[in-house]
């Protein structure tokens, strides 16, 4: 149908025994764009990324990739794609240079071709100097590029990336931000998922939320903000006392009641799509009202804030307590939902 | 960081494959790219070529000194019976690889990178088990070597010597195939260690190899006699020492032929259900 999308699902449904893994998720990307998959554990995303790499059949519903159903032309598919899974698929006895050269063997490429892929791809990851070392000396960072390295090898129109920084130190997970750019810039489509709702607003063009095998909400990181009530302006009173005025100073700036914490003195109002303009005459308003106050600031919402508006509750997971990926947003569970956060996002 | 995707069409040397005679030739291809690179992690890796070459010599040497002397065996040395024995236990027992190596690369993710490239999809199990045949030819040849310098020798000449060597890689190709549907299955190399491959005791040590079965108590007759590494290692016997043929020729090859046709599909399935 739509001959500019790179991957179309349709109702795909998925259950292992009891476990329903995917409830019907519809999903469009368009080619040479990036869609960032958000989810928690167990949300579904592997799932959806083992169907759409022909890993796995779906049990109903239909999935394209360049329009080639994964499922009657499998074959095809796999020709045009390529993936990096949740962890990685690294032959540790073997060196990095070896692991590429086997996999260009594999497409087909000649010995020459296939060793000078490999090269280009060590320089480009900044492998060369561990280039000839087995890669079970590799660090987890060094791992993951030679993995993401070898699902490049022979230049996928369509990559899949499936968590690709988990458990990368922040320095290395910017790195990997950067490859990934740089992918995209060339053309490439991705399918990227990810627990990371800042590694989504930073690299995807357009963002599903699955929670439970299902898409919650999709659209731009934009989109998903405003879905949440949009920008909030938010300052700190000094003087406690006189946070009653400074609420009726900024009422004008939105319908909603502004809404304020007597204990810290913070003041949120949520000023939908309005920008600095809503800023500027905040601090007019309260300039006229002689309020003093500190930090004012116009703060986008996070994603965070997304998930817990669609959910009601923060991305919950399946780890037990203390699991890696579900502190952060353990950690605000306890807010409700219509609460202005406090804390700032990532922005 | 420039080059990623530039010049993306003339990087992939295949189009999609059309005539069965491509399509043929590619999968042998990958079939020889799968084998050299198990070959290439076996020889990375001193504990693999400690069970291909120095425990197999153990063997050799502890059956030969140690129990030899208790042993009694007809009308022959007990390291002349010993030896087609030896073989077809070790040929067997190089099956663990097989299963382990397996089962590791599917927990590792391996196995499914490749299934997502455009890869035969029976590149991964035939270049498994061309590997791992050369991988136990090497054990045999071995073994041999060390039979012969501990006074074992042939006594029906060079053909029936050769066809020996043969059935017995034969047996050992056979059970890695097995071997390698209990990897797929299993798919997990601690449980595959662990209690995967415990039939091969029984089938290996509760045959002639290294005892006579008439020794052994009725009750494990019954099992020992109608059992296929048995019946193969009488044949071998009977190669390399002299003794009717016919018989344990056709049992052997309705064994392992059968063996092969309800292992090799049970093995394919289970890959492609990875
Ligand atoms: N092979 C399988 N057998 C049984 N259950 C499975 C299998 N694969 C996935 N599941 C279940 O399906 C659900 C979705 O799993 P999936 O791996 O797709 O989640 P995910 O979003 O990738 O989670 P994570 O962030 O932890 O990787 C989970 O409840 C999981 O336990
Ligand atoms: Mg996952």
């Amino acid at each position: 149908m739509q001959d500019d999308a790179a991957i179309l699902v349709e109702d795909l449904h998925k259950s292992f025994g009891d476990v329903q893994a995917l409830n019907g998720v519809d999903l469009r990307v368009g080619r040479g764009t990036v869609l960032g998959v958000l989810g928690p554990n167990g949300a579904g995303k592997t799932t959806v990324v083992r169907i759409l790499t022909t890993l796995l059949n779906p049990d109903r519903g239909r999935a394209l990739v360049e329009g080639r159903d994964v499922v009657r032309e499998a074959a095809t598919v796999r020709e045009i794609i390529g993936l990096a899974g949740q962890s990685t698929a690294i032959q540790e006895e073997l060196t990095g240079r070896e692991n590429l050269e086997i996999v260009g063997r594999l497409y087909h490429l000649d010995k020459p071709a296939a060793r000078r892929r490999a090269s280009q791809l060590l320089d480009q990851f900044e492998l060369s100097t561990a280039s000839d070392r087995p890669a079970k000396t590799y660090s987890g960072g060094m791992l993951r590029r030679l993995d993401l390295a070898a699902s490049l090898v022979a230049k996928p129109a369509v990559l899949f990336l499936d968590e690709p920084t988990t458990g990368l130190d922040p320095r290395s997970r910017i790195g990997m931000w950067e490859i990934i750019r740089t992918l995209v810039a060339e053309g490439t489509t991705l399918f990227l998922t990810t627990q990371y709702l800042d590694e989504a607003d930073e690299l995807a063009d357009e963002i599903v939320v699955i929670d439970h095998g299902k898409v919650i909400a999709s659209g731009t990181a934009e989109t998903l903000k405003d879905r949440v009530g949009g920008n909030v302006v938010e300052f700190v009173l000094p003087d406690r006392s006189r946070l009653a005025d400074a609420a009726g100073a900024v009422a004008a700036l939105a319908d909603a009641e502004p809404s304020t914490e007597p204990d810290t003195g913070r003041v949120a109002v949520r000023v939908g799509s309005r920008g600095s303009d809503a800023l500027v005459q905040a601090v007019r308003n309260l300039d006229s009202a002689g309020i003093e106050v500190d930090g004012l600031a116009l703060r986008r919402p996070s994603l965070d804030d997304v998930f817990m508006a669609l959910t009601g509750h923060a991305a919950e997971t399946e780890e037990p307590v203390g699991g890696k990926r579900g502190r952060k947003r353990r950690g605000r569970a306890a807010q409700p939902a219509e609460q202005a956060p406090t804390q700032g996002g990532p922005r | 960081m420039s080059a990623v995707t530039t010049a993306r069409s003339g990087a992939r040397a295949a189009t999609p494959a059309t005539g069965l005679g491509r399509r043929m030739r590619l999968g042998t291809m990958d079939a020889f790219t799968m084998t050299r690179r198990e070959l290439l992690i076996w020889f990375r890796v001193p504990a693999y070529i400690f069970f291909t070459i120095i425990q197999p010599i153990m063997f050799v040497l502890l059956f030969r000194y140690v129990f030899g002397g208790a042993i009694p065996v007809p009308n022959s040395t007990y390291v002349d019976f010993l030896m087609p024995g030896i073989i077809a236990q070790s040929a067997a027992f190089a099956s663990f690889g097989t299963a382990i190596a397996l089962a590791r690369q599917i927990q590792k993710g391996v196995i499914d990178r490749f299934r997502s490239m455009p890869i035969a999809r029976s590149a991964v199990l035939a270049g498994r088990l061309l590997s791992d045949s050369l991988r136990l030819t090497l054990t045999v040849l071995v073994i041999l070597g060390v039979g012969y310098a501990v006074g074992f020798r042939f006594h029906n000449g060079v053909g029936p010597a050769i066809l020996m060597l043969v059935l017995g890689i034969a047996l050992g190709v056979v059970v890695c195939c097995i071997s390698a549907y209990v990897g797929l299955a299993i798919r997990d190399e601690e449980s595959v260690g662990s209690f995967g491959l415990v039939w091969l005791f029984p089938l290996t040590f509760v045959s002639s190899a290294f005892v006579p079965v008439a020794k052994m108590p009725g009750w494990l007759q019954a099992f020992a006699n109608n059992q296929p590494v048995t019946i193969v290692i009488d044949e071998m016997r009977a190669l390399a020492l002299g003794g009717p043929l016919a018989l344990h020729a056709w049992q052997s090859a309705v064994w392992l032929v059968g063996i092969l046709v309800v292992f090799v599909p049970l093995a394919v399935r289970a890959y492609r259900r990875v």
